[in-house]
C-alpha cells in the first residue's frame, strides 16, 4: 500500500525522531511511504483560536497537497482529528466542502492505521522499562481511538505497561489554551504529572507528541526522570 | 478585555494555584464518578437511554411553541396562573408583585438555579422581604453569602470544619463538626421557618406536557414542604424544561439522578399540578407559574447550537470538566459553571462580554462524551469562538494568525522561517523567564521544547534527495 504521510508541523520541528519512527515502523511492514513536500501546517491553532478564515486558507493549502493520497497517515490525534473530523464542518457552504470531505475520509491516526487498517498489532518491537500511556483528548474523543496504542504496546517485548489512574484525564495543553490560560493549563498538568508519578514509570508513552511536550516541560521543571515518548518511537526503537 | 474577562483570569488563576482545593474537589468528584458508573450499569443500556433522552428533547425543543400551548393550557386548566417572563426583570417584578399583592413577609425557597439567573434573592431582600433557602447546601452559601458553587451541588468545596464556623458565627450553634449533628442544627431551625412561611418558591426540573404538572426532584424533603405548606407557591421555570408525557418523565428522573447525583433515583420525585383544589385538604391556595424565556429563545433561535436547550441542568459536564475541577465553581462569576455554561452564557448575558469562557477550555470533550442527553458542548464552545472573532476580530491574534497563514499557505516561507527561529532559540535562552520573554507564559512552569538539529523533512531529503 502507498501510504502518504501528514507530519504535523510541531514534528517536523521539534521531534523529527516520530516521524522517522513511523517511516521506520510502515517501511518493516512492506509499504512504500511517500512525504509530499509541500505539506507544512493543518490550521488546527486558527481553527481553535476562532479565525476561521484563517484556518480555512491554511487547510485549504492541505487538502491541494494531499489531493492525490491514498491513505493519509498522521502521528497525532490532535491533527487528525483536525482533518477528519474538523475540515468538513470548517468548509461547510463552501466549494471545497466535498474535497474536505473526500480527505477526511482518508485520514488515519498511525496506531490505528496500524491496528484497523492494516489489521497489525505485533511488529516484534522490544524495549525494556515500566512505561504508561496518556490518551490524548482528541484522538480518544473526537477520533475514537482507544484500545489500539494499548494493543501495540502489550506485544512490545520487556514493556510492562502500567494504566494513569484516573485515566482518560486532559493534560491541560489545550494548544493556544496552555498560553492563554497558562495557570489552569499548568494546574491541569500538574495533576497529569502527578498521576503518572504515581504509577512508578520510567516512560510516558502517548499518540500526541504536543500533549508530551506540555507534560514534558512541567516534569523537566519539577526535576522528575519520566521521560516521555510518543508510541512510534516505542514501536521503532529496535529498528 | 471585559471586565467579566478580568475577574475571571483572576479568580481562575488563584483557584488554580490552589492545590488542597483541587484535591479536596478531585476526591468529591471521584467518589460522585463511582456512584454514577454503578448506577450506569443498572441501565439495560445508558447509550440507549442517551439516544432516547436526546431524540425526546429534540422534538420537544424543535416543536417548543406546540408543547409550551399544552403544558400551559392544562396547568391553567387547573387553576394555576402562568406568567410569560421575556426576561429576568419581568420575572422579578411579577414575583414581587405577588408577593406584595398577599402581604407575604417570609418567603421560603427550595433550590433552584433559574431563581438565582435571575438575581430574586437580592431583589426580594432589597424589596423588604425575608428570603430563606432551605436547601441544605443552599442554606449553608446563604449563609456565607456566597452565590452556589456548583449548579448540583452549591457547598461541595466546603469542608466540615467551614460549615461547622458558618453555623456558629451566624446561629450561634454549638461547635461540631459531624455531618449529622450539623444537619440537625440547619433542621431545627429550617423546621421553625416553614411553619412560619407564608410563600414559597422553588423551579422547576420537568415540566409536562400531556398532563400541565411540573416535576422536581430533590434529596431532603424540602422542596416538599416549600410547596405545600405556604399559601402561595411560586415555580420559575425557563421555557426549555419539558418533556412531552409521563412516559418520558419516567425516562428522564433516573437519567437525571444518576448523571446528576450518582443515584437510581434521587429520594423525593414529586409532581405538582396547580393550587389545592375544592375539597382538597392540604396545598398552597395560589399557585403561579413564572415561564422564563431570559435569552432561551435566542439559542433557539441558533439552529447549530438549539441542542444546548436540551439541557436538564444535572451538572454532569461540570464534574468531569478539568477546568472546573481546576478553578472551581466560583472563578465562573456566573450562574451556570462549567461547560454548559460556557456554551450558552454568551448567548444568556452576552457574547462579547463572556467570550472567555468558551476559549478557557482545553476542547478534550469530557463534556460531550458524558453529557446524558446528547449536546455538543466541546464543539459549541469552538462555535462561540468563532462567532465571538466574527462579531469583533481581536487584533492581536488577527496579526499572529495573519503571519500564521502567510508562514503556513507557503513552504518555502514555513521552511525559511522554522530556519530563522532555529537560529534565534539560543537567544531565547538568553532572555527566558524575564520580563523580556514572549513565551513567558509557557516557561513559567514548564521547559521549552528545543528545535531539533535536524527537521524530519531535511532527514527526508537526505534520505530520498530524488524527492
Amino acid at each position: 500500500m502507498k501510504i502518504t504521510l501528514f507530519i504535523p508541523c510541531f514534528i517536523d520541528q521539534f521531534y523529527p525522531e516520530v516521524g522517522v519512527s513511523v517511516v521506520k515502523v510502515l517501511e518493516k511492514l512492506g509499504h512504500e511511504v511517500e512525504y509530499p513536500a509541500g505539506q507544512t501546517c493543518c490550521g488546527q491553532p486558527a481553527f481553535n483560536s476562532g479565525l476561521w478564515a484563517e484556518a480555512r486558507e491554511v487547510a485549504a493549502h492541505a487538502l491541494d497537497v494531499f489531493e492525490g493520497a491514498d491513505v493519509i497517515v498522521t502521528p497525532s490525534g490532535s491533527c487528525g482529528a483536525m482533518m477528519r473530523v474538523f475540515y468538513p464542518k470548517l468548509f461547510e457552504g463552501t466549494p471545497r466542502h466535498q474535497q474536505a470531505c473526500r480527505l477526511a475520509a482518508k485520514v488515519y491516526e498511525f496506531s490505528e492505521f496500524l491496528v484497523k487498517k492494516l489489521g497489525v498489532t505485533d511488529i516484534g518491537a522490544s524495549f525494556s522499562g515500566r512505561a504508561t500511556f496518556h490518551d490524548g483528548c482528541h484522538g480518544l474523543r473526537e477520533m475514537g481511538i482507544r484500545d489500539e496504542p494499548r494493543q501495540l504496546l502489550k506485544n512490545v517485548r520487556g514493556l510492562e505497561l502500567v494504566e494513569l489512574d484516573p485515566p482518560e484525564v486532559c493534560c491541560g495543553f489545550g494548544g493556544t489554551f496552555a498560553v492563554k490560560y497558562p495557570m489552569i493549563s499548568s494546574a491541569m498538568g500538574e495533576s497529569k504529572c502527578e498521576a503518572v508519578v504515581a504509577t512508578g514509570a520510567d516512560y510516558l508513552i502517548s499518540l500526541d507528541s504536543s500533549c508530551l511536550m506540555h507534560i514534558q516541560g512541567l516534569l523537566e521543571k519539577q526535576g522528575r526522570k519520566v521521560r516521555c515518548l510518543h508510541l512510534a518511537e516505542v514501536l521503532a526503537a529496535n529498528l | 478585555m471585559s471586565t467579566s474577562a478580568q475577574i475571571f483570569r483572576q479568580n481562575a488563576t488563584r483557584w488554580a494555584g490552589d492545590v488542597e482545593h483541587r484535591h479536596r474537589i478531585e476526591k468529591a468528584l471521584r467518589g460522585y464518578e463511582i456512584k454514577r458508573d454503578e448506577y450506569k450499569g443498572r441501565f439495560q443500556s445508558w447509550a440507549e437511554a442517551r439516544r432516547a433522552a436526546a431524540a425526546v428533547k429534540f422534538e420537544v425543543i424543535n416543536h417548543l411553541d406546540k408543547y409550551l400551548e399544552q403544558f400551559v393550557k392544562n396547568i391553567e386548566a387547573r387553576g394555576a396562573k402562568v406568567f410569560w417572563a421575556s426576561d429576568a426583570r419581568e420575572a422579578r417584578e411579577y414575583i414581587l408583585q405577588v408577593a406584595r399583592d398577599n402581604k407575604a413577609q417570609f418567603i421560603i425557597k427550595s433550590k433552584s438555579m433559574t431563581t438565582e439567573e435571575i438575581h430574586l434573592n437580592e431583589a426580594l431582600q432589597e424589596a423588604g422581604f425575608e428570603v430563606f433557602e432551605s436547601d441544605l447546601g443552599e442554606f449553608i452559601v446563604q449563609l456565607r453569602e456566597e452565590p452556589p458553587y456548583h449548579i448540583v451541588f452549591p457547598a461541595m468545596h466546603l469542608t466540615r470544619g467551614q460549615i461547622s464556623d458558618v453555623f456558629q458565627k451566624k446561629l450561634q450553634a454549638e461547635p461540631v463538626q459531624d455531618p449529622e449533628a450539623l444537619t440537625m442544627i440547619a433542621r431545627r431551625l429550617m423546621r421553625q421557618k416553614f411553619c412560619r412561611a407564608d410563600m414559597g418558591i422553588s423551579g422547576v426540573n420537568f415540566g409536562v406536557a400531556e398532563t400541565g404538572m411540573i416535576s422536581i426532584t430533590e434529596n431532603e424533603g424540602n422542596a416538599r414542604l416549600t410547596t405545600a405548606l405556604p399559601r402561595i407557591h411560586v415555580a420559575v421555570m425557563g421555557i426549555e424544561k419539558l418533556v412531552r408525557s409521563m412516559d418520558d418523565l419516567a425516562l428522564f428522573l433516573p437519567m437525571l439522578a444518576t448523571a446528576g447525583a450518582g443515584q437510581h433515583l434521587t429520594c423525593y420525585n414529586t409532581l405538582y399540578g396547580g393550587p389545592r383544589l375544592a375539597g382538597e385538604s392540604d396545598g398552597p391556595v395560589q399557585f403561579h407559574l413564572v415561564l422564563l424565556d431570559n435569552g432561551r429563545t435566542r439559542i433557539l433561535a441558533d439552529s447549530e447550537q438549539r441542542d444546548a436547550l436540551h439541557c436538564i441542568r444535572c451538572g454532569a459536564c461540570l464534574n468531569v470538566c478539568p477546568i472546573f475541577r481546576n478553578i472551581g465553581g466560583h472563578a465562573y462569576g456566573v450562574t451556570y459553571q462549567g461547560p454548559i455554561g460556557s456554551v450558552i452564557t454568551p448567548h444568556l448575558r452576552g457574547l462579547l462580554e463572556y467570550k472567555h469562557l468558551p476559549f478557557a477550555s482545553s476542547l478534550c470533550g469530557a463534556c460531550t462524551e458524558t453529557c446524558p442527553v446528547g449536546i455538543d458542548l466541546a464543539h459549541h464552545l469552538l462555535q462561540n469562538r468563532r462567532n465571538a472573532v466574527a462579531q469583533k476580530p481581536p487584533l492581536l491574534d488577527k496579526i499572529l494568525f495573519f503571519g500564521f497563514k502567510l508562514l503556513m499557505k507557503k513552504p518555502w516561507l514555513y521552511r525559511f522561517g522554522m530556519g530563522m527561529a532555529r537560529l534565534l532559540q539560543p537567544l531565547h535562552e538568553l532572555i527566558k523567564g524575564t520580563a523580556l520573554d514572549p513565551m513567558r507564559p509557557w516557561t513559567k512552569t514548564r521547559q521549552t521544547p528545543k528545535f531539533a538539529r535536524k527537521s524530519f523533512r531535511a532527514w527526508w531529503q537526505a534520505r530520498n534527495p530524488q524527492s
